[in-house]
């Protein structure tokens, strides 16, 4: 024999790779790093500012009577008084955070109710699988809009009624996305192969599923959020938000429009604050699930890239 | 071609072409790079196909032949270009060409057939109203009905207006392939690519499909090129063999040659790696994995794999020189081709016992059905303790659901198992613990059963914290004993699975399901998405691990070459039914039932070639 097999193979030595960073740090990072993120995020980080430190550098107190209604703008009140003679730019500064805060925890409340319901639908399959969707198919038949005036209008307008309100007109949808992902997943070898030890379905979810939803459970977070702004905006607006004295782009909208053409500044900043808010957040997420899809995807590549021999790093 | 025991009947003869037909196509110092300057994918492939000859492609995944095949068509995938060299068809240089000559030649002087039929034609439309437009868009055929009857009974088809009328989906996987082979021989091509055409098809299936592609480009004068990581496949279809490493042919010349008495030491390792019907050996593989464009070390690209490596090779480029009457790439080409052919390994499994002892596993009468259709009749099968059976079938003889059965996998079937005394019961869900851990299961596809989130060390560690209840030093301690019994370093176990290559991840299956001692393993298919290569290496080490831990095991494959060198039992399923059971050396050698007869006849066999020398 020319050459002579060793009996045991040497041990092999892999070449040194760098840890790698929890992926959805990689996708966040990779999704800054397109045109389409850098925008998205520099919008929303701007509005973000605004709200954060507003309340600290308001020139005025955002409930105080300053000046005449409807004021123009003046050296003293940059953009002039509402309605009631109040600074605009003080309630703008101040009217922020409030909104941002109830937005987030809606969008919070929303993934997590979705998330185990879809999942677990998914994964459990049958009778679960049934009552599950069929709930959230009824849920999804009311417009979340009305869903949460509905609840609002019966309960009477308490901020976390309307977190939990808007939260939960979110779940459906989320779940409905989570559990066409999880069924996919449910399916590998790899969650067959702790089945086959006999783990408890919930950890099989919570261990195995879960970390492999990272990215449509991502891209599902920044769109809700989106659409948490903007109900949540709606409902100001409508007067289902804060009650009146406190100061909120929504319901500062809805307070000022009788004075459009008197000082059309107390309606439009406020407005165009949510407006970029909702793009920058949702141009952001557009790019996030971008990155996303070619992390996961990528069939085309995946075979160019078997053929030549480099693999994903 | 001859062989010790006369020709084994089924062995394909490589056709005979006419000597001095015309160089219909030729490729010269073909570079493809990846696209915007970066490292070369395929470099300096020069190579040359006359009429009626069959020119094979081999190399390991990774070695740049599909990339190649596609340059042939003067296509390059996205993210590459054809940076250089030119692509002759019948003196036309293909990558000169815009993009609408391009599109005229191609499915018409040059043909391609890609390795998923189902994928080639369209299912929404009939294979006669298919088979036509490919003639309107190259020749205004006056008649092109006859000319597609001629193609399809050339192809082996029914060439009747019923089976014209068909959609795709009402074809089997054999017959869409012939008609993608019609589809590509319709036009009368010069050059037909096909790219592993038979890799999902059945042995049998493959034969047939086999003998028409070589009477078609033998009576038609195509010269054909056939892209394959199937070495017995090649062997007998093809008249010269290009060996591909690293995206260069480092052997190339006629098939007695290259595969009769490889020179290359990657050739060689390659044909070593191919396991043979006819006698139960040891399988030597190649260690280590090809370098990717961009990181291939200077010198020759093999070096670091090489068993044959001195210090010239790894700083000095080997240029193609002619060795014993064909092109290699090799600075030791010389010396090597005096020495003596690398002979397998003879292995003897027979069992000294006289008595055969109770079986570790024993299923009595199983039936299994996929909801109300049965795939599993009254199956009986015993393992012997400390001994490896395979389960030889078809794709759809019920093998792997006779697997998932037995692991508690597939819930849905009657009849009695027996484990070591205990009833096994039907789901996982349903059986004790104790079991649970006794019983493993190594999944088909190591790119699916590895969670891609966890790290290797998470994966095999999580079997232990489920069966013992043990601390965290001892489980580290654990997790490093066995990756080192799986030949893998230490290091690996902070890696991801999509940092490892298939046989790596292979292994760390095999880890997992080793990690917690158990008595028996079912193995299925475990090397049929692997190279050659690497198949060699997993089915050596599990037989290692078996003999050194006394386990029992079942391998089920499809491959019935590599049942030899693995078991001691076997079982042939066929359409859900055992066939045929009993040593492996009775059923390979003397075949009692018809089936299992052809079977062994239609496994392409690498058949000894003689030494051909200089």
């Amino acid at each position: 024999m020319a050459v002579a097999a060793p009996a045991v193979p040497p041990v092999m030595k892999s070449a040194p790779t760098r840890l790698r960073r929890r992926q959805w740090l990689t996708v966040l990072g990779e999704a800054v790093r397109t045109p389409r993120g850098a925008v998205g995020l520099a919008l929303t980080g701007f509005v973000v500012l605004v709200a954060v430190i507003g309340p600290f550098v308001a020139p005025h107190s955002p409930t105080a009577f300053v000046a005449p209604d409807f004021s123009k703008p003046s050296s003293q009140f940059l953009l002039g008084t509402d309605t009631l003679g109040r600074d605009v730019v003080s309630r703008v500064l101040d009217g922020g955070w409030v909104l941002l805060v109830m937005a987030l925890a809606a969008t919070v409340f929303g993934i997590v109710v979705g998330a185990i319901a879809g999942v677990s639908a998914a994964y459990l399959r049958g009778r679960w699988d049934g009552l599950i969707m069929r709930t959230v198919d009824i849920v999804l038949a009311f417009p979340q809009l009305v869903f949460a005036l509905l609840l609002v209008s019966i309960l009477g307008p308490k901020l976390w009624l309307i977190v939990l309100a808007v939260g939960f007109s979110h779940a459906p949808a989320v779940a409905r996305v989570l559990r066409s992902a999880t069924l996919e997943i449910s399916e590998r070898d790899f969650v067959k192969a702790v089945e086959l030890q006999g783990m408890k379905p919930w950890r099989v979810m919570a261990k195995e599923i879960i970390p492999n939803l990272i990215s449509p459970i991502m891209v599902e977070a920044g769109l809700r959020l989106t659409y948490s702004i903007v109900i949540m905006a709606g409902l100001s607006y409508l007067g289902f938000g804060q009650p009146p004295p406190a100061a909120n782009w929504g319901l500062m909208v809805g307070e000022n429009q009788t004075g459009l053409v008197a000082n059309p500044w107390a309606v439009v900043v406020p407005a165009a604050l949510i407006a970029l808010l909702t793009i920058g957040t949702n141009t952001f997420t557009d790019a996030v699930a971008r990155v996303a899809i070619g992390v996961d995807r990528r069939p085309e590549e995946a075979a160019l890239l078997d053929d030549i021999g480099i693999r994903a790093a | 071609m001859s062989d010790a025991r006369g020709a084994p009947i089924g062995v394909m003869e490589p056709a005979e072409p006419p000597a001095g037909s015309p160089v219909r196509l030729e490729v010269r110092d073909l570079e493809i790079r990846l696209a915007n300057g970066g490292a070369d994918v395929v470099s300096d492939v020069s190579f040359s196909v006359p009429a009626g000859h069959v020119l094979g492609l081999v190399g390991e995944s990774g070695s740049g032949k599909t990339t190649v095949a596609l340059a042939l068509l003067g296509h390059a995938r996205r993210g590459l270009e054809l940076s250089h060299g030119a692509v002759l068809l019948d003196g036309t240089d293909l990558l000169s060409l815009g993009k609408h000559d391009l599109q005229e030649l191609r499915g018409g002087s040059v043909a391609y057939v890609p390795q998923d039929p189902s994928a080639a034609l369209n299912p929404t439309l009939r294979i006669g109203s298919q088979l036509k437009e490919a003639l309107k868009a190259h020749e205004g055929d006056d008649e092109p009905g006859k000319r597609i009857t001629e193609v399809l009974s050339e192809s082996h088809l029914d060439s009747s207006p019923e089976m014209l009328r068909r959609y795709p989906h009402q074809l089997s996987g054999g017959q869409q392939q012939r008609v993608a082979i019609a589809m590509a021989f319709c036009c009368r091509p010069s050059v037909i690519v096909l790219d592993e055409p038979t890799t999902g098809l059945d042995v049998t299936t493959q034969r047939h499909v086999l003998d028409t592609v070589r009477t078609l480009c033998r009576s038609y004068g195509v010269a054909a090129v056939y892209v394959s990581h199937d070495l017995a496949v090649v062997g007998g279809l093809a008249t010269e063999v290009a060996v591909m490493y690293a995206g260069r042919v480092i052997e190339l010349g006629t098939t007695a040659r290259v595969f009769g008495f490889p020179v290359h030491p990657y050739s060689r390792g390659l044909l070593a790696a191919v396991p043979s019907p006819e006698r139960a050996e040891a399988l030597v593989g190649i260690e280590g994995q090809p370098p990717r464009p961009g990181r291939r070390p200077p010198g020759c690209s093999f070096a670091p794999r090489c068993a044959f490596v001195t210090d010239p090779c790894r700083s000095i480029n080997p240029e193609p020189e002619i060795v014993s009457g064909r092109l290699v790439r090799c600075l030791r080409a010389a010396e090597i081709t005096d020495r003596e052919r690398l002979r397998p390994l003879l292995l003897d499994h027979r069992t000294s016992s006289e008595v055969p002892p109770a079986p570790v596993l024993s299923l009595n009468g199983v039936s299994a059905r996929y909801g109300s259709t049965p795939v599993l009749f009254d199956v009986d099968i015993d393992v012997s303790p400390e001994t490896c059976l395979a389960v030889v079938g078809e794709s759809g003889s019920g093998k792997t659901t006779l697997a998932r059965c037995i692991v508690g996998l597939h819930e849905n079937w009657t009849g009695e198992m027996t484990f070591e005394e205990a009833r096994l019961a039907q789901g996982a869900r349903r059986r004790p613990k104790a079991i649970l851990r006794r019983v493993q299961y190594v999944f088909q596809n190591p790119y699916t059963s590895l969670n891609p989130r966890k790290t290797i060390g998470q994966i095999v560690a999580q079997p232990l914290e489920h069966f013992f209840n043990l601390s965290f030093a001892e489980r580290s301690a654990r997790v490093k004993k066995i990756l080192e019994d799986v030949s893998l370093g230490e290091d690996f176990v902070r890696r991801y699975p999509d940092q490892l290559s298939g046989g790596e991840r292979q292994r760390v299956a095999i880890a997992r399901a080793l990690v917690v001692e158990p008595d028996l393993l079912v193995c299925d298919e475990v090397t049929s998405a692997l190279d050659v290569s690497v198949q060699a290496i997993i089915v050596e080490l599990l037989r290692r691990l078996q003999r050194e831990r006394q386990l029992s095991m079942i391998f089920i494959t499809h491959n019935l070459a590599l049942v030899r060198s693995i078991a001691q039992d076997a079982v042939v399923l066929s359409a859900g039914r055992v066939v045929e059971a009993g040593p492996v050396e009775e059923i390979l050698e003397r075949p009692k039932e018809q089936y299992t007869i052809r079977l062994m006849e239609d496994v392409p066999k690498l058949a000894e070639v003689e030494p051909t020398p200089a």
